[in-house]
C-alpha cells in the first residue's frame, strides 16, 4: 500500500551539494519544501581520523543506497560490461560534501563558449569529430552573482585573481572577472607547497592557492581548518568543511519551510495525463510513500538523475520522463582524473599533514589559456599539487622500479622515501561525444528490482592528448622543484567517478538538451534538474561550486516565476 | 635532476628550505641476532613478541601467516617489522569482521601454500630457512606457484595488502602495536590541530603515539567489525 502524503510546494530529490543549496532560496521565498534524502544526518563525532575505516574500507560510502546502485561501465556497445565494487558518492544530508575535497572553483570564461571561441581562434575544423559540444546558453557573467552567493553563504576561502577586470597575480590570472574577493583568505601554505610555488615561478608560470569550501579562519561561528590530514574521504571533526548540512540546510529549516525526510529512497517521479509531474514515490524500510508536489527538483547525482528519469515511464513519456527527444543520458563526460604524475624527491617534503585542498595550482595549461595553434586538440589541464598523505597509503607507495615490493630492501626504500613522494592531481577538459552516454543496464538491478545506470563511454584522441600535455607539464614542474624520478599514471576509464557530467544537459535547443537555460525541462514545465548533470562542458576543475551556483539560480528562478511554472 | 632544472636550481631550493645536506632521521634499532635464523626459531622466542589468542584462523594458519608477514616486512637491521606490529593478529581479528569475505580465500590459499612449500621445498613454510621462505614467496608473488585456485599472485597480493594495513593502520584494530609501523616510516602520528610549524620543510614533529579512539571525541567503530 502506498501512503499518500500531504501535498507540498516543492519536493527536492536529494539533499547533497546541489539540492542542499537550492532549498535555501526557496524557503526564504516562503515556499514549502520537502527534501527527500536517502542517507541520514551525520555529525563531527562520526568523523574519526581513521585511514583504515575511511579510506581503505570506504566507510563514508558504506551501507548506503548508492552502494546498491553502482553503475556498470563499458567502453563501447561491443565491449564487455564491468561493474566497480563501490560507488564514489555517498548518501547523507549534505551528500558527498561530507567527505569531498571541497575544492570550489568557478569555471573559466572559455568553458561556457567552447564552440564559438574555438571556431573564432582556430576554425570550426578544430572541434573534434563526433563531439556534441555546444556553447552554454549564457556566459560566466550570468553565473557570477550565483557563484558569489554560494561562496559567501557557504564559505569559500581563496585568493581572487581578477576583481572587476583588475588582475591580481597572487590569484588565478586566467579566471573571469569576479565582483569581489573571496569571503576568506586562502588556506595556508606549507614548506613543500612553497617549494613547488617557487619552482613554478621559476618556470615563468603563474602559481596560486586554490579555492576551497573550507574555513581558513572562523567563519559564521564555525572553526578554522585544523589541517589534520584526514579530510580526504573523511568528514570534518571541527565543522570547518562547508557542506550544505552545516550552512544552507539548517538555515532553510530555521524558516520553518523546509521539511527534511531522511532514509527516503526515491523510485519514480510521477506524471499526470497532461505530462506534468505530480510528485515523487519513495520507499523507506519497505514502505512506499507518494509525496505530491507542485514542482519537483531532481537533485540526485549525475548517474541517478538520468536513471530516475529513464525509470519514470508513463503514457506521456514512454521512453522515460522528459525523454521524448531521446536526450536523457546523452553528452556524458568525466574528468580523466586518473592521469596523474607521481614524483620522488631526494629530500623529505614533510607532507604528512594537510588536506587535498591545501596546495598550489597552475592554470597556464588549462582551457584555452595558451595558444593551441601548434596542437591538434582543444582544452587543457589544471595542475594541482597538495599536501595530503596517510600512513597506509604512504607505505603502499610505488618504488619507481627501484626495489621489489616487499622484504628488507623494500622496507629500507619505504623508510627512506615515504615522506619523499608526492602525487599531483590533474583535471582535464573532456568533451561530450555522440557515442558516450548513460542508459539503463539491461541486466543489473538494485535490490528493489530497478535497473542500475549503465555508462557507455571512452576517452577520445582529444582527451588523451590533453592528458599527455598535462602530464608533460607536471613532470617538468616536479623536476624543476628537484624531483629525481617521476611516473605518469594511466588515464583510467570513464566508469563511475566523482566528477561525472551530462545526461540532462542545459541548452536552448530542445532537440539536443533536456533542460532549458533555467534548469527546467523542455518537456515538463514543472520539473527542474540540479547538479553537474546539466553542465555541457567539464572545465578543467572540480564541478561542485558550479553545480551549486546553477542550483541556486534555478531555485531563484522558480521562486520569482512561481505562477508561470506552476500554472 | 639538478642539472635539468630550469630557472631555479635544486640547490637553491634546498638551501631556501634549510635542507641542504640534511640527513635522514629514521629510528634504527640494533640488528637483531635472530634475523638470520629460520622464522620458526625466532617465533619461538617469546621475549621479542607476545602472541595473542587466535580469533579466527587455525593454529597452523596463524603460524604460517606470522611467518609470511615477517618476510614481507622483516625484522632486520632497520628495526622492527610486521611481526612486532602484530600484523598477523590484525588480520586474524579482521577475518571475523571487516575482512570476513576474505576468510575463504585465506583458507584455500593457506592450503595451497602449504602444499606448494612441501612439494617444492620439502617442508612447511615455518620450517624453511628465510632464504627458502623468500624464494617461495617470490614464486607465489609472480604467480608461478602451482596448486592455487586462480593465480597464486592474488593470494600474495591479498596477504601483502592486509599486512600493510595491519602494520600501518590505527592500532585500534589490533595491529601497528606500539606504533612501530608509524615510527618505521616516520609518520609523526595523529594531531587534531596541526600547526604551521608542523608543516615546515625540515620540521620533525614529535611522534604523538595516539590512536584516533584515544579521545572521547569520536564514535568508536567496532574494532572487530570495521
Amino acid at each position: 500500500m502506498t501512503t499518500r502524503l500531504k501535498e507540498t510546494d516543492v519536493v527536492v530529490v536529494g539533499l547533497g551539494a546541489a539540492g542542499g543549496v537550492a532549498v535555501l532560496p526557496l524557503a526564504q521565498a516562503g515556499i514549502d519544501v520537502v527534501g527527500l534524502e536517502a542517507g541520514t544526518w551525520l555529525t563531527k563525532k562520526d568523523f574519526a581520523p581513521d585511514e583504515l575505516r575511511n579510506n581503505v574500507r570506504d566507510w563514508p560510502m558504506a551501507v548506503q543506497k548508492a552502494q546498491q546502485e553502482v553503475p556498470t561501465h563499458r567502453v563501447n556497445p561491443k565491449a564487455n560490461t564491468t561493474r566497480a565494487g563501490s560507488h564514489p558518492m555517498m548518501n547523507a544530508v549534505g551528500g558527498t560534501t561530507l567527505h569531498y575535497w571541497a575544492q570550489s572553483w568557478r569555471l573559466n570564461p572559455w568553458d561556457f563558449k567552447v564552440v564559438s571561441e574555438t571556431t573564432k581562434r582556430y576554425g570550426a575544423s578544430r572541434l573534434p569529430k563526433g563531439s556534441t559540444v555546444e556553447d552554454w546558453p549564457f556566459g560566466l557573467e550570468e553565473l557570477e552573482p550565483y557563484y558569489d552567493k554560494v561562496e559567501y553563504e557557504c564559505g569559500v576561502s581563496g585568493q581572487a585573481g581578477n576583481i572587476k577586470g583588475a588582475i591580481d597575480s597572487r590569484g588565478n590570472i586566467f579566471e573571469g572577472p569576479r565582483n569581489r574577493a573571496y569571503p576568506m583568505p586562502p588556506l595556508r601554505s606549507t614548506g613543500f607547497i612553497d617549494l613547488m610555488t617557487s619552482a613554478a615561478r621559476g618556470l615563468g608560470w603563474h602559481p596560486f592557492p586554490g579555492p576551497a569550501a573550507i574555513n581558513s579562519r572562523t567563519y559564521q561561528g564555525r572553526s578554522a581548518c585544523m589541517y589534520h590530514g584526514f579530510c580526504n574521504k573523511g568528514g570534518c571533526h571541527v565543522d570547518a568543511k562547508n557542506g550544505p548540512h552545516l550552512t544552507t540546510i539548517p538555515r532553510a529549516q530555521e524558516t520553518g519551510r523546509l521539511k527534511v525526510v531522511t532514509r527516503a529512497h526515491v523510485t519514480s517521479i510521477d506524471t499526470d495525463a497532461n505530462g506534468r509531474v505530480t510528485g515523487v514515490t519513495y520507499v523507506t524500510d519497505g514502505q512506499e510513500f507518494f509525496q505530491p508536489a507542485k514542482v519537483v527538483l531532481l537533485a540526485s547525482y549525475t548517474y541517478e538523475n538520468s536513471r530516475i528519469l529513464l525509470l519514470s515511464k508513463s503514457k506521456a513519456f514512454p521512453n522515460g520522463l522528459s525523454n521524448n527527444h531521446g536526450q536523457v543520458g546523452r553528452h556524458y563526460m568525466s574528468h580523466a582524473q586518473g592521469g596523474s604524475v607521481t614524483a620522488l624527491f631526494p629530500f623529505n617534503i614533510n607532507a604528512w599533514y594537510g588536506l587535498p585542498a591545501q596546495g598550489v595550482a597552475v592554470d597556464n595549461f588549462a582551457d584555452d589559456n595558451f595558444d593551441h595553434g601548434a596542437h591538434d586538440y582543444i582544452g587543457g589541464g589544471n595542475l594541482w599539487v597538495m599536501s595530503d598523505r596517510r600512513p597506509i597509503a604512504a607505505a603502499g607507495m610505488g618504488t619507481f622500479g627501484r626495489t621489489p615490493s616487499w622484504g628488507s630492501e623494500w622496507k629500507a626504500f619505504v623508510m627512506r622515501n615515504a615522506d619523499r613522494t608526492n602525487t599531483s592531481y590533474l583535471q582535464k577538459t573532456t568533451l561530450p561525444y555522440e557515442d558516450n552516454f548513460l542508459d539503463l543496464d539491461p541486466v543489473v538491478k538494485d535490490p528493489l528490482g530497478f535497473a542500475v545506470c549503465r555508462i557507455t563511454a571512452d576517452y577520445r584522441d582529444n582527451e588523451r592528448r590533453v592528458s599527455a600535455l598535462a602530464q608533460e607539464k607536471m613532470t617538468e614542474w616536479y623536476k624543476a622543484a628537484g624531483a629525481i624520478a617521476t611516473q605518469s599514471n594511466p588515464i583510467g576509464t570513464m566508469g563511475p567517478t566523482t566528477h561525472a557530467y551530462g545526461g540532462t544537459r542545459m541548452g536552448r535547443n530542445p532537440e539536443t538538451n533536456v533542460v532549458n537555460e533555467w534548469g527546467f525541462s523542455h518537456e515538463v514545465p514543472n520539473l527542474g534538474v540540479l547538479g553537474a548533470s546539466v553542465m555541457g562542458t567539464s572545465g578543467a576543475r572540480n564541478p561542485t561550486l558550479t553545480a551549486q551556483a546553477l542550483a541556486w539560480r534555478t531555485a531563484e528562478y522558480l521562486a520569482k516565476n512561481w505562477r508561470t511554472v506552476t500554472v | 635532476m639538478a642539472d635539468e632544472t630550469k630557472g631555479v636550481s635544486r640547490r637553491d631550493l634546498l638551501k631556501r628550505a634549510g635542507l641542504a645536506g640534511a640527513a635522514l632521521t629514521i629510528p634504527v634499532t640494533p640488528a637483531s641476532p635472530e634475523q638470520a635464523r629460520p622464522a620458526a626459531a625466532s617465533a619461538a622466542q617469546p621475549a621479542a613478541v607476545k602472541r595473542e589468542p587466535i580469533e579466527n584462523l587455525t593454529a597452523a594458519e596463524a603460524d604460517t601467516l606470522e611467518a609470511i608477514c615477517a618476510r614481507i616486512i622483516p625484522t632486520d637491521a632497520n628495526g622492527p617489522g610486521a611481526r612486532e606490529a602484530r600484523a598477523a593478529h590484525f588480520i586474524d581479528r579482521a577475518l571475523g569482521g571487516a575482512l570476513k569475505e576474505s576468510r575463504e580465500a585465506y583458507r584455500t590459499g593457506f592450503a595451497a601454500f602449504d602444499r606448494y612449500c612441501r612439494s617444492s621445498r620439502g617442508d612447511a613454510f615455518v620450517n624453511l630457512s628465510t632464504r627458502d621462505q623468500d624464494s617461495v614467496l617470490m614464486d607465489v608473488e609472480s604467480g608461478s606457484a602451482t596448486g592455487f585456485t586462480g593465480s597464486s599472485a592474488a593470494f600474495f597480493n591479498m596477504v601483502r595488502t592486509h599486512t600493510l594495513q595491519g602494520t600501518f593502520g590505527d592500532p585500534y584494530y589490533g595491529g601497528n602495536a606500539n606504533f612501530v609501523g608509524w615510527d618505521l616510516i616516520g609518520y609523526p602520528g595523529l594531531r587534531l590541530n596541526v600547526t604551521t610549524e608542523d608543516q615546515r620543510l625540515g620540521a620533525k614533529p614529535t611522534p604523538t603515539h595516539k590512536s584516533a579512539y584515544d579521545t572521547a571525541m569520536f564514535t568508536k567503530a567496532d574494532s572487530h567489525d570495521h
